[in-house]
């Protein structure tokens, strides 16, 4: 399977009054065609400034410092204003969270998507666009007859799937789903991450899901990546991240989770998340590491490549531990 | 045996317009009693637009029941003046679901912890105040050096919601009524969170009504569960029971439908098959879980009553009609504490 | 429990420079904050330098051009930097007086105006009801009326010594309280549906705690923008009034000077002094309250605030 999508030596950083912030430092990451990423962090590990940084739509005080974002065969960070915008929907589509406050209130949804495929030179017609839009809507498991309706006449969870079905408009090469469900109650959720899970075997995109809910990790995706500080801790298949995870954060992260055979047994990761703008020395999760050693605090662990397509960053594992 | 809080058979319609008869019952024929020798903590489970908010609003007194009474120790709460009703303001309480949205963004976080133990003279002077806030502070985890004289957008969503629990434990309230206190906190600090909670009542003795859409987190939490859907109970009972052996059919599609951590536990396991619904809703006389049912028959057309199916649990669901009938007003009954 | 070890929060820079970086970007609020600065200090130093009964008729010698003119004869007395008028008015006096007049009518009606607003506005949200239908009926009703015209009918109808800086304020402020009325009143409506008025009413704080304490704070920002545009309405409206001869004649206000300038011919009559002082102070007044307004409006909006 073809690499779809590579990013190298992400940075991105916000200025603010009160100093700088590192929202991403040196991410690497890659996805084949096909495959689905779970990104999981805690609130202010970076992870929606990743999709953010990645559709180029980062906001002064925010700046993309440095790095590339390679999908298919083309930099995003190298393409001009213009070039990106075509490129947004086209080659990587982006479903934001709370999607369902993205439609316009006084359009049609038909007029909406319509609008998305005319402002990309795809060369079709009227006609031509109008049926691609209702495909759409069909492969997201909503009637024809929802073209011509307005957004309040939607639940949230149709309106969600609305949004899926604009993202796949162009056949991207890459979906980043940015929390997709966590406005939607459980029942709507299994319908929406079913019709994302459907769609994408249909097109053979990519898929990465941001969210911070490990359950909703384990029903969907290939591979997680678990994100703290800004920097990339883990990288594991799922099976793995969920039986044997290496990072000491991940370990934590996965024995938090409330299962029905601990009924009672609640177990919380001690300390706080570092706020961005002072990130401690050496590897970010030191101060809460029940593992940290002496070289933790002052070296930051490089990504390091292990068997079974393991990517981890930490000092527990490399030669002299 | 004191009834603290009690609901007799309350309903609430929202009608359209003064003049329309027709309308949306939020709430139908709902009644349940806490106790204040016997406090528990129940779990009111449901989708948006369940009643399960209609429900916590009524239960704080912020809208008033169409037909039926809520009373607070005896005494319908329309009624309360003056001393009694301040002292059911300061017995009832809740933390709610949003951190950000429970802070007036005028004033720093302090504000949240001393408006009431101002208003309910919680404390004799500044320094008892400061001691007491401190205390709360330190029992949910935070440190009050880093907590006092900030303003809410200068803290994380988690110390926030933490504050607001702290709040909770300073009021030491009879009853909590927790409207999805983890939803928008992040999966590491719920366990905290719910831990505290779960101390109200273990060491306070106070009852609470958990309210979500999160039967994983209210597995942990509660000992009864009440699932309701538009506003009608469909199962209630022991939290275990329904939990591990759901007799409603929503129930076990709602079950079915969480996403566990667990690989071997993937949706669409259980066979049960998510119907598409419409999206006009006629007026529905029958159960009204009828239109999303996979096991919908024609009996299904008259609204079916609760069936107690074991001494702690009852199902609202014409599959179940075998067993005896439970009035509404008994529904407690099946609720363990 | 668990144990809590965090990072030192990062230091909060002084108020100060707080509010000069606000400053900074917000460039509107500055500019229109340094103008009615300038405009205070020339102000006030006038109070001190120059005796302000001067800016009555016959106080100086007429129709002199501006310049440090020494003009040491026995009948008139001192210096004339800014000239004088037609009727012998020290044009510095006048300014001094006028601009402190036009001050007190703007602030006047903005302040009458305001209230008005904040009170209407406030109990008609928050008590709903049919007092709520009452005034909104009436504001509606209300907005949509040529306010000039009313104006002018009810200014002229007066007769010419009840006209004061007073009843010119009562007249602006008649017909200008609808603004703010509906503006408070729709953010009031807003909220009061937030969260943290729950939470304050579950604490025992009653429906004067919540209005006072909770909401009014938060609308302070609404309130600044109301009374600032409200002021700029008090000034515009008493100008044009004063510029077709409505005003009270005898005192300096600024649309009386150019009226009776425009009255004299002075421009034709070579004395471009007379109505260029007036009009200049006209500009820079309602240009100040104009940039302040939308300044605030930035301040009160936050999402259309820009960042660096």
């Amino acid at each position: 399977m073809s690499t779809v999508l590579q990013i190298r030596d992400l940075q991105v950083s916000y200025y603010t009054d009160l100093g700088r912030a590192t929202a991403l430092n040196k991410v690497n990451l890659e996805l084949k065609a096909g495959e689905k990423l779970g990104l999981v962090g805690e609130s202010g590990s970076g992870k929606s400034t990743m999709a953010l940084a990645m559709m180029r739509m980062i906001k002064p005080p925010g700046r993309i410092e440095d790095g590339s974002v390679v999908v298919g065969d083309v930099d995003l960070m190298q393409l001009s204003d213009e070039q990106m915008r075509l490129a947004r929907l086209s080659r990587i589509a982006y479903i934001p969270q709370g999607a369902m406050n993205s439609l316009n209130p006084v359009m049609r949804i038909g007029a909406q998507m319509v609008d998305a495929i005319a402002a990309h030179e795809t060369g079709m017609t009227k006609a031509e666009m109008v049926e691609r839009s209702m495909q759409s809507l069909e492969s997201v498991d909503l009637k024809r007859s929802v073209f011509t309706m307005y957004p309040h006449e939607l639940s949230g969870g149709m309106k969600q799937r609305v949004c899926i079905a604009i993202g796949i408009l162009l056949k991207p090469q890459v979906i980043i789903a940015d929390e997709p469900t966590s406005a939607l109650d459980v029942v709507t959720q299994r319908q929406v991450m079913e019709t994302i899970d459907r769609v994408q075997k249909e097109i053979g995109t990519a898929v990465i899901l941001i969210g911070h809910d490990m359950g909703l990790m384990a029903q969907f995706v290939d591979k997680v990546a678990v994100m703290y500080a800004g920097r990339l801790t883990e990288v594991s298949t799922v099976r793995d991240m969920f039986t044997n995870p290496m990072h000491p954060y991940a370990q934590a992260l996965i024995s938090s989770l409330p299962n029905l055979s601990n009924k009672g047994v609640f177990q919380g990761i001690a300390g706080l998340a570092p706020s961005l703008l002072r990130i401690p020395s050496g590897c970010a999760f030191h101060p809460r590491c029940p593992k940290a050693m002496d070289v933790c605090s002052a070296e930051i662990p490089a990504v390091k490549a292990y068997e079974g397509e393991r990517l981890v960053a930490c000092h527990l594992y490399t030669e002299g531990a | 045996m004191a009834n603290l809080l009690e609901f007799r058979n309350v309903t609430k319609t929202y009608t359209r317009g003064y003049f329309s008869e027709a309308g949306t019952t939020a709430l139908a024929d709902f009644s349940m009693v806490l106790r204040d020798d016997d406090p528990t903590i129940l779990t009111v489970a449901g989708e948006s637009g369940s009643g399960k908010t209609t429900l916590a609003m009524l239960l704080l007194g912020f809208i008033d029941p169409t037909k039926g009474e809520i009373l607070y120790k005896g005494k319908n709460i329309k009624n309360l003046r003056g001393e009694e009703r301040m002292t059911f303001r300061r017995e009832v309480q809740a933390v709610f679901q949003d951190p950000f949205a429970v802070f007036n963004p005028f004033y720093t976080v302090d504000h949240l912890l001393t408006v009431p133990i101002e208003k309910f003279k919680l404390a004799k002077s500044k320094a008892e105040a400061r001691n007491k806030m401190d205390e709360a502070l330190s029992s949910v985890g935070l440190r009050p050096e880093d907590i006092l004289g900030r303003f809410p957008h200068q803290l994380s969503g988690g110390q926030r919601q933490r504050i607001n629990v702290a709040r909770a434990l300073l009021l030491k309230p009879k009853v909590l009524v927790a409207d999805e206190p983890v939803s928008k906190v992040d999966a590491s600090l719920r366990a905290n969170i719910l831990e505290s909670l779960r101390g109200l009542h273990r060491d306070h003795g106070v009852s609470i009504v958990y309210i979500t859409h999160d039967l994983t987190t209210a597995y942990h939490v509660a000992n009864s569960i009440v699932v309701l859907y538009k506003g009608g109970v469909m199962e209630a009972g022991g939290i275990d029971n329904v939990i591990q052996k759901p007799q409603h059919p929503y129930t076990q599609l709602l079950i079915d439908s969480i996403p566990w951590p667990d690989l071997d536990r993937r949706w669409g396991n259980d066979g049960i098959v998510v119907k598409e619904s419409d999206i006009s809703e006629k007026a529905n006389t029958g159960c009204r879980f009828a239109p999303r049912c996979p096991y919908a028959k024609e009996a299904c057309a008259v609204l079916p009553p609760l069936f107690q199916i074991n001494p702690q649990q009852a199902a609202s669901c014409v599959l179940h009609d075998t067993h005896p009938v439970l009035p509404p007003e008994d529904l407690t009954r099946v609720l363990p504490v | 429990m668990t144990t809590a070890t965090t990072v030192a929060p990062p230091i909060q820079p002084s108020r100060w420079k707080l509010i000069a970086g606000y400053l900074r970007r917000n460039k509107s609020l500055a500019i229109g904050l340094g103008i009615i600065a300038f405009l205070v200090l020339f102000t006030v130093h006038g109070f001190l330098t120059v005796d302000t009964a001067r800016a009555y008729p016959l106080k100086a010698k007429p129709k002199q051009p501006p310049g440090v003119l020494d003009l040491a004869t026995p009948d008139w007395p001192g210096k004339l930097p800014m000239g004088s008028d037609f009727f012998g008015r020290d044009m510095h006096a006048a300014m001094v007086q006028g601009m402190w007049q036009t001050a007190l009518i703007g602030v006047l009606a903005g302040a009458a105006g305001t209230i008005v607003g904040v009170v209407l506005g406030f109990t008609s949200a928050y008590f709903g009801g049919v007092f709520d239908m009452i005034i909104k009926g009436i504001c509606q009703i209300l907005t949509p009326i040529p306010v000039f015209m009313i104006q002018i009918i009810i200014a002229a109808s007066l007769d010419k010594r009840d006209v004061t800086i007073f009843t010119m304020a009562a007249i602006v402020v008649m017909l200008a309280w609808m603004g703010p009325t509906l503006v408070i009143r729709s953010q009031v409506l807003s909220m009061k549906e937030r969260q943290f008025v729950s939470v304050a009413k579950l604490s025992g704080v009653g429906n004067g705690g919540i209005i006072f304490g909770e909401i009014l704070p938060n609308l302070l920002p609404f309130i600044a923008a109301a009374f600032v545009s409200q002021v700029f309405n008090g000034v515009f409206s008493s100008f044009y009034l004063a510029i077709v001869g409505l005003g009270p004649l005898r005192e300096p206000l600024l649309g009386n000077i150019i009226w009776a300038a425009q009255s004299q011919g002075a421009f034709f009559n070579g004395w471009w002094w007379w109505p260029i002082w007036p009009a200049t102070a006209m500009v820079l007044i309602l240009s100040a309250l104009a940039l302040i307004n939308m300044g605030l409006d930035e301040l009160a909006n936050p999402r259309v605030r820009r960042t660096e």
